[in-house]
Formats: structure tokens, C-alpha cells, sequence
């Protein structure tokens, strides 16, 4: 948020200066109230950051000169209350967005979230995973008398894709600290409900973080212990086992005993297919290589809204890279990546689910699925 | 510091099996960065080392790399890129992952050896494969991997 600061010096910018406050609810600072705007007298605005930009192209337009007066509210907010960020009271004192956090971590920060802001969130049990640890999932959801659409997201379906869970808990934050400030987010949860499940391979992540950086699929015991683990997004109902898998437990992209063979899948795939006719968009994250892909994996048949999907996703790669210039590609996974079936999200998109999209994060292969930390940020940042 | 150079490659995949490594035409837009400093601090560095250098998981799993293992992180960069080259075909996409170990072996001679081991992903299959190779290198005659 910035504060500007004017001098109006024609009746005309008065004017305008006024509609401006009145019609995008901007905080006057000085004086009060928009009628008490004069010609030749200092004008404070605070502007939230999300209408920054417009209003100063608003005001070049008119050619009212400003100054910026405080470049960064929360800042100031921030050194006048010492030891304490101000915005605590949303989420967990001294929770670092910008690390990696093992599970243990994860867990609490879910009862924490929850706690810190039960008036909007709900923790939810979900299912077991295949080493019997329990999988939540948090609902976003603010009361009304209206029912909502829900929009799902779901991170950490592969363990080793450690920026995917990364960003499940940024958006998480990111919803709560800004739903009051933000006529965007705003907007958004007066009319959608959000569920987001930050790791739904708990098992495998687990395992990522004590044994194998590079895991990626689940811990079922396969051939008698002797093997280990099921793709999860090679196991969902949709063909099967037909393209861009294998049959054998040694192969990453082993697509399990049979479809939905895996409690994490069933798990997520009976909370869908329950509510199906309320999910309006089913996201799923991943990383690496920085596209955002459309059904199909299994066919280039294109689905039957292929152009509205493609629409939707162009505008949101347009918007992302907007942010720092990170370039996403747009495209149906058998055209822009390989073959594969049994996805979450051709089997979410089969079940009558219109928005259905797999976003793989940063980056293109520098880092891979070592993204360093101090990448967390910018990826977060962008993909909002 | 970071400057972005423009560089365009024609890549001619063979037909036939086994395929012979793809033919590669490359054409680099303005000039590389000089190096030759970086360059000579690194070679001095580990050529006045008392134990052979042994280094493992560059980066780490959080993606850091500090900056005394960076050259040996760019350096890998470069190897595995000779390797993967040699060994990609029309249904393969290979990155380098991490590098698991790294090992310096003294030689009698002026180039620095080292022996790596890397894991490569195959992004088609989603593998991580194991790849170990010997690298030689010099601040003037450059890199060479002899074993792969």
C-alpha cells in the first residue's frame, strides 16, 4: 500500500480527485471526506497495492502531479510495533513461508492456521495414507447464506516436488492476511469456497526429507516389501494403465495394482466425486518445467471445452508472468509434455469437473526439484 | 552481473538403433563473460589443497550451494551436459539433478581431475539415473570428460 500525496489545482482535478475516492473506496488520510477536497490543499491518500497502478496511470491521465509520500505502509506498520509482525493475529508468530518445512511442521501449522482464523478456516480429516498417517485438507469458506462453488487445490502429490507444498501453505497465507484488504480476494470468497489440501503424498514426502531427496511416489510395499511405492498421479481412474506408465513397482511412474488401488487416491477421489456438482475448478501442483497443462495425458482428443480451458489458463499464464517475467506454457499434457494416464486431473476433468488444470512450478531444469529457497517467494508470488 | 545471451542450436536426431549421439549446430549470440580470474582462483585454490577435495549433495536438498562448491557445481554443469548430449535420443529430456559426490584425484600433470557422481532425471520417464564420469579440466585447455 502507498500513501500520495496532492496538491489539486484546478476545480477539474478536485473533481476527479473526488470521483476517484468515492468510486474505488480509497482511504482518505487528509482531509476526511472527499467533499472537503480544495484547490491549493494538501491531499493524503492511502492506496491499497493492488490499485497502485491504476491510479497513478489515472492520475498521469489527468495530469495531477503527485508525490509518493509512504512507498510502503506495512513497513511502517511493521517498525512501529516492535518484536511483533503485525498481521500475527492471521497466522502462526514466526512461521517462515520462505523455507522448506518437514511434515511434522506442516501438521501444526494446519491446527495453527485453523486456530488463528476460525472464523474463515476449518481443518478437515480426509483419509489414511498407506503408512496410516492422517491426511487433512483446510476449508476457506466464508459464512453467507448463499452456497458456493468450490474451487480445490491440492499440493505434494509427488514428494520429491518439495516447492509444490511450499506454495499450497504461501496461498493459504497470502488468502487470510489479504481477504479483508484485497477486492480481489474479497470478491473471490464471497462466491467460492476454497479447499486446499498442502500434501497429499504424506508418506512419500516424509520420506523425502529423512532417506531420498528424489523420491517421488508413495510407500506402498509392493512384491512383498521387496518394493516400494505407487505413482499417485498414475493411479487415479482415468485409462488406467494405458499410456506413459509401468506395470513394474521398479519404475517411477509404476501406476499401482489397479486404479485407485492407493488409500491417498481414494482418499482425495471419493471427497471429489461426492461433490462433484459443487467443484467448479480442480487444481493440482507440481514442479518442475513451469507450464500450466489441460486435459488429456492419455489422448490428444481435445476434452469438450479445450477452448475455454485453454483461455482461462493463457490469461493466468499472462498474469504470471506480468509478476517477473517467468514464462509458463500453456498446453494439453500429450501435446506439450509425454503421454500418461491415470492423472488427478484427467480423471477430476472425466467426472464432470469443468476447470481442471495441472500447474508444474518453477523452474526449467537449472534447479529442478532442488528450487532454493530463496526462490520460494518470487514462484509463490507469481503463481498468485 | 548476470547477463542473458541469446544462443540457437540445431539438433539433428539420427535414425536407426543403437542412434549415435545428435548432431549439434551452435551459434552464440555476443560474447561470454571473462572468466579467467575466476577461473585461475579456483584452479589455485584446489591445487594448493593438502587433502584431495570430497564434496557430496551439490546443491543440498534445500538448493543451496555455497560459494566454495559453486565451481565444482558449474563444472559438473558442463560435464554432464557433454554426457547427456551423447546419450539423448527424440524420446528423452535429461537435467541434472544434483551432484551426489565429487571426489578430486591428484594428478602429476597441471589439469585438475575429479571424479563425479551425478544424478541425471529423465523427465519421460521421471528416473533418476546415476551417472558417474571422470573430468578433467585446466583454466586454458578447458573441459574434457574422459570417462562416462
Amino acid at each position: 500500500d502507498q500513501v500520495l500525496h496532492i496538491v489539486p489545482e484546478t476545480f477539474q482535478q478536485v473533481q476527479h480527485l473526488q470521483h476517484l475516492c468515492r468510486t474505488l473506496l480509497l482511504d482518505l488520510w487528509k482531509p476526511l471526506l472527499p467533499q472537503d477536497i480544495c484547490a491549493g490543499e494538501d491531499l493524503h491518500i492511502r492506496v491499497p497495492a493492488p490499485l497502485v497502478k491504476e491510479v497513478k496511470d489515472s492520475l498521469d491521465r489527468h495530469m495531477i502531479s503527485y508525490k509518493v509520500l509512504i512507498p510502503d505502509v506495512q513497513e511502517l506498520v511493521d517498525q512501529s510495533m516492535p518484536g511483533e509482525r503485525s498481521n500475527h493475529r492471521q497466522v502462526p508468530e514466526g512461521y517462515v513461508y520462505t523455507e522448506y518445512h518437514p511434515m511434522e511442521e506442516i501438521y501444526q501449522w494446519m491446527v495453527q492456521i485453523q486456530k488463528n482464523n476460525s472464523e474463515l478456516v476449518t481443518q478437515h480429516y480426509l483419509g489414511k495414507t498407506i503408512e496410516n498417517r492422517e491426511m487433512y485438507y483446510l476449508q476457506i469458506s466464508q459464512p453467507s447464506d448463499k452456497t458456493k462453488k468450490i474451487v480445490w487445490m491440492d499440493c505434494g502429490i509427488h514428494a520429491r516436488e518439495w516447492i509444490s507444498p511450499a506454495f499450497c501453505q504461501w496461498f493459504v497465507k497470502e488468502i487470510l492476511q489479504n481477504y479483508k484488504s484485497d477486492p480481489q480476494i474479497s470478491r473471490f470468497l464471497q462466491n467460492l469456497d476454497l479447499y486446499v489440501l498442502p500434501v497429499l503424498n504424506i508418506d512419500g514426502y516424509m520420506y523425502s526429507w529423512e532417506k531420498d531427496r528424489f523420491w517421488r511416489k508413495n510407500r506402498s510395499p509392493q512384491m512383498n516389501g521387496t518394493c516400494y511405492g505407487t505413482d499417485l498421479n498414475r493411479n487415479f481412474n482415468s485409462s488406467w494403465g494405458s499410456v506413459g506408465v509401468s506395470y513394474n513397482c521398479s519404475s517411477e511412474v509404476f501406476c499401482g495394482t489397479g486404479p485407485e488401488s492407493e488409500p491417498e487416491t481414494r482418499a482425495v477421489a471419493q471427497f471429489i466425486e461426492q461433490r462433484k456438482s459443487d467443484i467448479l475448478c480442480y487444481l493440482t501442483m507440481h514442479s518442475y518445467g513451469q507450464y500450466i497443462l489441460t486435459p488429456y495425458g492419455s489422448t490428444t482428443e481435445p476434452p469438450s471445452n479445450s477452448e475455454e480451458l485453454i483461455l482461462v489458463a493463457k490469461q493466468a499464464a499472462s498474469a504470471l508472468m506480468g509478476k517477473y517475467g517467468t514464462n509458463y506454457q500453456v498446453g494439453p499434457t500429450s501435446l506439450v509434455l509425454y503421454s500418461n494416464s491415470g492423472s488427478s486431473r484427467d480423471w477430476a476433468h472425466t467426472i464432470g469437473i469443468p476447470f481442471s488444470y495441472t500447474f508444474e512450478l518453477r523452474d526449467k531444469g537449472t534447479h529442478g526439484f532442488l528450487l532454493p529457497s530463496d526462490q520460494i517467494q518470487p514462484t509463490c508470488e507469481e503463481t498468485m | 552481473q548476470d547477463s542473458t545471451l541469446s544462443c540457437t542450436a540445431e539438433v539433428l536426431y539420427h535414425l536407426g538403433s543403437p542412434s549415435p549421439a545428435p548432431a549439434v549446430q551452435v551459434t552464440l549470440e555476443g560474447e561470454l563473460r571473462a572468466t579467467a580470474g575466476a577461473d585461475q582462483l579456483f584452479y589455485h585454490r584446489v591445487r594448493s589443497l593438502e587433502q584431495e577435495l570430497l564434496a557430496e549433495d551439490i546443491p543440498d536438498s534445500q538448493g543451496g550451494v555455497s560459494p566454495e562448491m559453486e565451481p565444482l557445481h558449474l563444472l559438473a554443469w558442463v560435464a554432464s551436459g557433454y554426457v547427456i548430449w551423447q546419450n539423448s535420443t527424440e524420446s528423452t529430456r535429461l537435467q541434472l539433478a544434483q551432484v551426489k559426490r565429487v571426489k578430486q584425484v591428484r594428478r602429476r600433470d597441471e589439469y585438475l581431475e575429479f571424479d563425479y557422481l551425478v544424478l541425471l532425471h529423465e523427465l519421460v520417464s521421471q528416473e533418476i539415473i546415476p551417472w558417474q564420469m571422470r573430468v578433467l579440466w585446466h583454466p586454458q585447455h578447458g573441459v574434457q570428460v574422459t570417462q562416462a
